[in-house]
């Protein structure tokens, strides 16, 4: 048994449905509009596991589903040696967004992450803590500033309205996904145009502790590399 | 793997030794206040670190080092002099997979004298050159003083030499700062296109301009670092010597005499690193005295610039390959950062008795 995790709402399953179907693996919920379980036809042998989009690293990671479909950026930020737990199969087309730094629109001294770094050295002069960088995506980001030589920020844990943590008054700046930028404009916000962190994008993944041969069986027949 | 016994009996053998020499065993606590660490080491810690939270105390880690509560202890009940030592586990997360120790032992020796700091560097280093006497290890030194003093006496801004200083040690951006303001990179397009628009108006109304002004960095904030990137815009590159100079010495690897030699031709160009390399000299021959072969003894003037960010004088390490496995420094700067006004000068360095261990194993 092949077990294959999707996200189990919205847009993503949508689409990670559709891109499947064209390929000959006809995935559908079952049951009830509010339930999460689903059925694959065409495909003998192939059980359909509906998760949150942020929980599928994880299960891949433990080898709990042999593929899995995922953003890009949950599996990068999730797993630590990423490439070494999972493997990419298939890039899938759909959920582009790009993870980047935004600060207030009103920063006219601001553009870069040079200037985003003087300007914390300067913040944190005048209010005696570092800079707030609000993010769900710690290690992608920390990650990033490390590399890039940045100091004097702090990252603050952010799960959901981050455009609006700045006018909240708990973070000077945000690291998010975007793909049309119109939610950051909405929150008088705009993106640093050196620091694109991440172009992310939904992604077919296979747990590197799923060797079985029906999984390489099943992509051939999906017309993937195995 | 290394008998855990044989760990700890090293770790033993070692804490002797820095006893033997004077110092005063410190118990520190295994959970510390991740605060102050955060505050020292930036954001990069909590990487490194395992970060858990109290109910109360709020965001705690566990020791990644003892710096900090050796310092903490003795700048609030410590003797003028004193020298501590102390021995205990150590935790860091290891964000790759592999066989990194997560928790391991470090035993260290630090003294707080202000008095001969070059005599103290030496009996430090000489002190570890001894324990770890016989195998075959690399001992690299270097001194960040030289590298701030050098910062410190060129022909910039204040504001461009405090710019380099505190990207000392990310050599990267400390590079790249460089770079530009001796005009050796082109000013990037992204930064041009952003003076052009600061020149377009008073800062107040381009704020007003740009957008309802959010949190709580300031308007008057924003304008200050307006008016000092423009400012710094029309400013004079450093001069072409003195940046080659700069270069030059970040370079510099050599033998420690060699290194001297060397060092006083580049104070020809930047007298204000005289007085650092007279406290360079008084060290060797502090050295020497303490028997220390300083002929071969290797000097890097960048050595230590990617370590934790708080040495600012000597800096050592005795090495095996890629492994650390001692290494320390003097950190007068921290002293005064975490002692609440006051300050003393300090030096001090730890072993890792686990990779000594398993070199005596092996040998």
């Amino acid at each position: 048994m092949v077990k294959i995790g999707v996200p189990s709402k919205g847009r993503l399953m949508e689409k990670t449905f559709e891109w499947f179907g064209a390929r000959g693996l006809r995935m559908a919920k079952s049951g009830s509009d509010r339930e999460y379980a689903g059925v694959v036809e065409g495909v003998a042998g192939v059980e359909l596991v509906m998760l949150s989009a942020s929980e599928v690293p994880r299960e891949l990671a433990a080898g709990r589903i042999d593929l899995g479909v995922t953003g890009t950026d949950l599996v990068r930020d999730k797993l630590a040696d990423w490439d070494r737990q999972v493997r990419e199969v298939a890039a899938l087309g759909f959920g582009q967004a790009d993870l980047i730094i935004a600060v207030p629109a009103a920063w006219i001294d601001v553009d870069t992450l040079d200037d985003l770094d003087a300007a914390a050295a300067a913040f944190r002069a005048r209010h005696g803590f570092r800079l707030r960088i609000a993010t769900k995506y710690h290690r992608l980001v920390r990650d990033y500033l490390t590399a890039q030589g940045v100091a004097d920020y702090q990252l603050i844990d952010s799960q959901g309205a981050t455009e609006g943590t700045v006018k909240n008054l708990t973070a000077e700046a945000i690291a998010d996904i975007t793909s049309s930028g119109e939610t950051l404009r909405a929150n008088h916000l705009k993106v640093l145009s050196d620091a694109v962190i991440l172009r992310s994008q939904a992604m077919l993944y296979q747990s590197a502790l799923s060797t079985g041969p029906e999984v390489a069986a099943l992509l051939a027949q999906i017309g993937l590399r195995p | 793997m290394t008998p855990k016994a044989s760990i700890r009996a090293e770790a033993d053998r070692l804490f002797a030794a820095f006893q033997a020499a004077g110092a005063v065993p410190v118990d520190a606590d295994i959970l510390l206040p991740a605060e102050t660490l955060l505050d020292l080491y930036g954001e990069d810690i909590r990487a490194k670190a395992y970060v858990t939270t109290d109910p109360v105390l709020g965001e705690m880690m566990l020791r990644p080092d003892f710096t900090v509560p050796v310092v903490q202890a003795h700048m609030a009940h410590g003797a003028d002099p004193a020298r501590y030592c102390y021995s205990g586990e150590v935790f860091r997360a290891q964000d790759h997979l592999g066989a990194q120790a997560r928790e391991s032992l470090q035993v260290g020796f630090e003294i707080f004298d202000r008095q001969a700091p070059e005599r103290a560097d030496a009996e430090v280093f000489a002190l570890f050159g001894a324990l770890l006497a016989g195998l075959n290890l690399r001992a690299v030194t270097g001194d960040i003083g030289i590298l701030m003093a050098a910062v410190r006496g060129i022909s910039a801004s204040d504001k461009r030499k405090a710019a380099l200083l505190r990207h000392i040690w990310r050599p990267h951006r400390f590079r790249a700062l460089l770079d530009r303001f001796s005009g050796r990179a082109a000013m990037p397009a992204a930064r041009a296109a952003l003076l052009a628009r600061l020149a377009g108006g008073a800062p107040a109304d381009l704020i007003a301009a740009a957008g309802p002004l959010i949190g709580l960095r300031e308007a008057d904030e924003i304008a200050a670092r307006a008016v000092t990137l423009l400012e710094d815009a029309k400013a004079a590159p450093i001069s072409a010597l003195e940046a080659a100079m700069l270069y030059d010495l970040l370079q510099l690897q050599a033998p420690a005499p060699a290194a001297l030699t060397h060092l006083r031709g580049i104070a020809v160009h930047l007298p204000a690193i005289l007085p650092a390399i007279d406290r360079f000299a008084a060290r060797l021959e502090a050295l020497q005295s303490q028997g220390v072969d300083v002929a071969t003894l290797a000097f890097e003037a960048s050595h230590g610039r990617t370590a934790m960010e708080y040495y600012d004088g000597f800096v050592f390490s005795f090495v095996n390959g890629e492994e650390i496995v001692a290494s320390g420094g003097r950190y007068d700067a921290l002293t005064a950062v975490l002692g609440q006004g006051r300050s003393i000068p300090a030096v001090g360095g730890i072993i890792r008795p686990h990779l000594v261990a398993a070199l005596r194993g092996a040998a």
